[in-house]
């Protein structure tokens, strides 16, 4: 049943190229009706596939079905090739559902706009991208759908392309992500120097050969380590994702919550026998994953836009995604993005819903007490909020505390305490943003007012469903606490990601480590509600006390000015100045020179034609004398 | 015998056209030339070829040297002109020609040895000559005939008077 | 008997005065003229070679040199005569119209 599994990504991929031939030909109506059947039909696949794989686990291997030889240069060569194993049944059934739910919201969301069928064009090439990354066999394959989304992403973000801040936006996510793909290049090619190919069970036999030596794995891993920054908005090339923002709603759910800033994640996962092969690189991605998370929740906490503060929060929870990475927890962070997928996208949905309600209004300083008006979404948002704070029995607790937990039990102890400092952010800035949207006093526009209506089925029917995932998506993957095999997930993944060594945690201290986890989110949840329903001066008092922590946290840290000045503003001026005197006077002087010295020429030659018969007669002579005189000599 | 008749005629081709550069009226230069080309007449009759020396005759010192009488009567130009003074180029060219005479006469040394004296009294008759040119030489004589009707017909166009409008 | 050699002697002193006399006149006519005084000893030479070496091929060049020889001096006086219509002078001083 699983053999089906390679049609996947060529669904959604044949819908995008009948939409970009006929697209604007198309009604309305036929396009959305196409592009959600071909990610619907994506997903049923999907399922056959994982049921087959269900039914076909132990040791017979990974599924890997081979399309055709792609390249073979020298010993250079890549297939075009899919793996089905249940690391990538995970993304693939992540990847297509929560994208067949954002295709319908898309329906309703976009109605109004006019370039509707482009929209979904370009999702749909997404999915196809998207697709591919996680059903590659091999590095090269994957690296393929890496750049598809890359440029999917540029393409969706700079979609309404005559704003200034869109386009400008879109260029900077694609040059930020092209600088971590750089990394990734390199990696892949010393894959290629060590391994001579680069598909994953070549690679995973040469680490476990030793092949690979830990030095070189360190290299190897710190390099995909930094396309995977790139990708997935870590420390230091997150800066692109805020800015993304400027795109329509839907795609920042769908490309920037749930699936295409995962890539980076799902590609560590992939190579956890590299990673675990490095302490070092392991090290490094759990810290990087730690200051990450805490960074931009400081980040989120004094935003306005309330889709800025969605984009904050994704860059923490991808920093939590990082840490259980890591620390040996692939399966713990890989969970994380699998829960993360459904709260998040809901999060982002909802948010879409708000500002579609409000008629395109997203500062949060002009919304309050909408909880009236938006009996669906209030709600959605609500479970989505309550999930990403990490309270019990919803998923987002089960997920971040595995991750939690692992770190402590490895010993990580500063990444933990990191962690839960993120986690008492996050549970903060989270409800900051709900008691602002919907409770307390009203502050909206007059205009805004007027017009304010709950969204239609076709967007509210999506957050239902996923606010119901977001409830019930964790219990699979339970604590070690009640019973081993409770971990239905962490099992299940287990031909792919070797636990990696792990220091099974006592009973007792486990427990404390929930405790502890669950008054961490709700000491948050505490102070949100004291700052803004209960005494609302205290948010201003608290500025005014400290007017520069507000600000730089405000100015996001100046993180772009920095990077502005110190990089941008030296490489335009730097290639101005071999503007000036390289190419204007080196290579066009070469040219203009030539042009000169021929015309200089041609003008000394001419002063030999005198017009005198006579001279053109001694010349003549000369010639001849000269001519004679060769022959005879 | 044959000596003294090839110096002489040799002298006095060589004497003519010395002094046919030195001349500056036109007309004595034509006519130093035209005494020029009679001795050569006389050179080429030696060297056993009759007919062409009375070609010569006729073409070069007849009709040739009439036509450049009358182009000179027609460009009436009176006393002439001085030879060139411009230093440079009388030294430039003499020297040039200095070195193409020595260049020839090198060349021509090591075929000097070689030739025998031309034999005595074999002089080739026009039969001969016709023979020659009526069957090996048909078509550049043909061709020849060709080029002196172009000639002509287009002396004549060229310097015909346009008629005035 | 005249050695042959004395006769390419006189053609190449009658070659190399016809060229000293083209270099120091000034006027189109007399520098035709030694053209012709060229073209002459070169029949010369020829002559003398054919006697010494018995080719009847030296005479039948010599005549086709003549003719055209002729041909030519027709159409160069004609032009001569066009040049001084326009430029009332033959004096290659003043022919200078194709300078530069």
């Amino acid at each position: 049943m699983t053999d089906i599994f390679w049609l996947i990504p060529f669904v959604p991929a044949l819908s995008t190229l009948i939409l970009v031939l006929f697209g604007r030909k198309l009604p309305k109506k036929y396009v959305s009706v196409q592009a959600c059947t071909a990610v619907l039909i994506s997903f049923i696949i999907a399922v056959i596939s994982f049921i087959g794989l269900l039914q076909t686990r132990p040791e017979s291997g990974p599924c890997v079905k081979s399309l055709f030889s792609w390249i073979r240069v020298g010993s250079f060569s890549a297939e075009l090739s899919f793996r089905f194993d249940p690391l990538s049944a995970v993304m693939v059934l992540v990847v297509t559902g929560v994208g067949f739910l954002i295709h319908v919201y898309s329906v309703g969301y976009m109605a109004q706009d006019k370039g509707y069928a482009r929209y979904f064009t370009y999702l749909n090439l997404f999915m196809f991208a998207m697709l591919l990354l996680v059903l590659a066999s091999n590095m090269v394959l994957m690296f393929v759908g890496w750049e598809g989304v890359g440029l999917c992403s540029y393409l969706l973000i700079g979609f309404w392309f005559e704003k200034p801040a869109a386009a400008n936006a879109g260029k900077k996510a694609f040059i930020v992500n092209r600088i971590g793909d750089a990394g990734f290049i390199l990696g892949i090619l010393f894959i290629f120097a060590a391994v001579g190919s680069s598909e994953f069970t070549a690679i995973q036999a040469a680490a476990g050969s030793g092949v690979i030596t830990p030095g070189l794995a360190t290299l190897i891993a710190i390099l995909l380590f930094v396309g995977a920054a790139g990708k997935s908005a870590q420390l230091p090339l997150y800066v692109w994702l805020p800015d993304a923002m400027e795109g329509p709603t839907p795609v920042s759910a769908l490309i920037h919550a749930a699936t295409m800033v995962t890539a980076g994640v799902y590609m560590v996962a992939r190579m956890n026998f590299l990673y675990t092969l490095s302490g070092a690189a392991s090290e490094l991605v759990a810290i990087v994953g730690a200051l990450t998370a805490v960074f931009a929740a400081t980040m989120a906490l004094a935003q306005n836009d309330i889709k800025r503060v969605l984009a904050y929060s994704t860059i923490s929870q991808l920093g939590y995604m990082f840490i259980g990475c890591g620390v040996g927890a692939y399966a713990a962070g890989i969970f994380h993005l699998y829960t993360h997928a459904f709260f998040k996208s809901l999060l982002f949905l909802a948010a879409g819903s708000v500002i579609h309600a409000l008629s395109g209004q997203q500062d949060m300083r002009k919304m309050g007490g909408l909880k009236k008006f938006l009996p669906w979404t209030y709600p959605a948002f609500l479970i989505g909020a309550v999930a990403i704070a990490g309270v019990p029995f919803l998923s987002g607790f089960f997920s971040k505390d595995a991750i939690l937990a692992q770190a402590f039990g490895q010993g990580h102890y500063f990444v933990w305490g990191l962690g839960l400092a993120g986690a008492v952010l996050t549970a903060f800035y989270i409800f900051r943003l709900i008691f602002l949207t919907f409770h307390g006093k009203e502050r909206l526009e007059p205009e805004a007012r007027k017009h304010l209506h709950e969204s239609p089925k076709v967007m509210t029917v999506p957050l239902a469903i996923l606010a119901f995932f977001s409830v019930v998506a964790g219990y699979v993957g339970l604590p070690a606490v009640l019973g081993q095999k409770a971990n239905v997930f962490a099992n299940f993944l287990e031909p792919v990601i070797k636990p990696a060594g792990e220091r099974h945690l006592m009973m007792s201290t486990e427990w404390r480590l929930i405790l502890i986890s669950v008054a961490v989110a709700l000491l948050g949840i505490f102070i949100a509600y004291l700052f803004y329903l209960g005494h609302p001066k205290i948010p201003q008092a608290l500025a005014a006390r400290f007017p520069a922590i507000y600000r730089i946290l405000y100015n996001k840290y100046y993180v772009d000015e920095i990077y502005d000045a110190a990089v941008v503003k030296p490489l335009v001026n730097g290639s101005k100045w071999i503007y000036n005197h390289f190419d204007l006077q080196v290579i066009d002087g070469t040219i203009n020179g030539t042009a000169a010295a021929t015309g200089f020429i041609g003008k000394a030659l001419s002063a030999l034609q005198t017009g005198f018969i006579k001279d053109y007669a001694l010349f003549f002579l000369l010639g001849v004398a000269i001519f004679l005189g060769v022959l005879l000599f | 015998m044959m000596n003294f008749l090839f110096f002489f005629l040799a002298i006095i081709c060589a004497g003519s056209v010395l002094a046919m550069i030195a001349t500056k009226n036109q007309a004595y230069n034509a006519l130093f030339l035209v005494l020029a080309f009679a001795c050569l007449g006389g050179l080429f009759g030696m060297l056993g070829a009759p007919f062409m020396a009375v070609v010569q005759i006729i073409i070069y010192a007849g009709a040739i040297m009439i036509l450049f009488i009358f182009v000179i009567m027609m460009i009436n130009l009176g006393q002439g002109l001085s030879p060139e003074k411009k230093k440079w180029t009388i030294i430039f060219s003499v020297f040039l020609v200095l070195v193409l005479f020595a260049e020839i006469a090198f060349a021509a040394k090591s075929a000097f040895s070689s030739f025998k004296s031309p034999g005595a009294g074999s002089a080739t008759s026009p039969t001969d000559l016709g023979r020659h040119l009526f069957t090996k030489y048909l078509y550049p004589f043909e061709i020849t005939s060709i080029l002196i009707i172009a000639a002509l017909v287009g002396a004549i166009v060229l310097v015909k008077r346009r008629e005035k409008e | 008997m005249i050695p042959a050699s004395y006769f390419f002697i006189l053609s190449l002193i009658l070659f190399v005065l016809g060229i000293i006399a083209f270099f120091l006149k000034k006027d189109l006519i007399t520098q035709f003229m030694a053209v012709e005084i060229m073209l002459n000893a070169a029949n010369l030479a020829f002559l003398a070679l054919g006697k010494s070496s018995g080719f009847l091929d030296a005479q039948v060049i010599v005549f086709f040199i003549m003719t055209v020889a002729a041909a030519e001096a027709a159409i160069g006086l004609a032009i001569i005569l066009l040049i001084f219509r326009q430029k009332k002078s033959i004096k290659t001083e003043d022919l200078r119209s194709m300078k530069g």
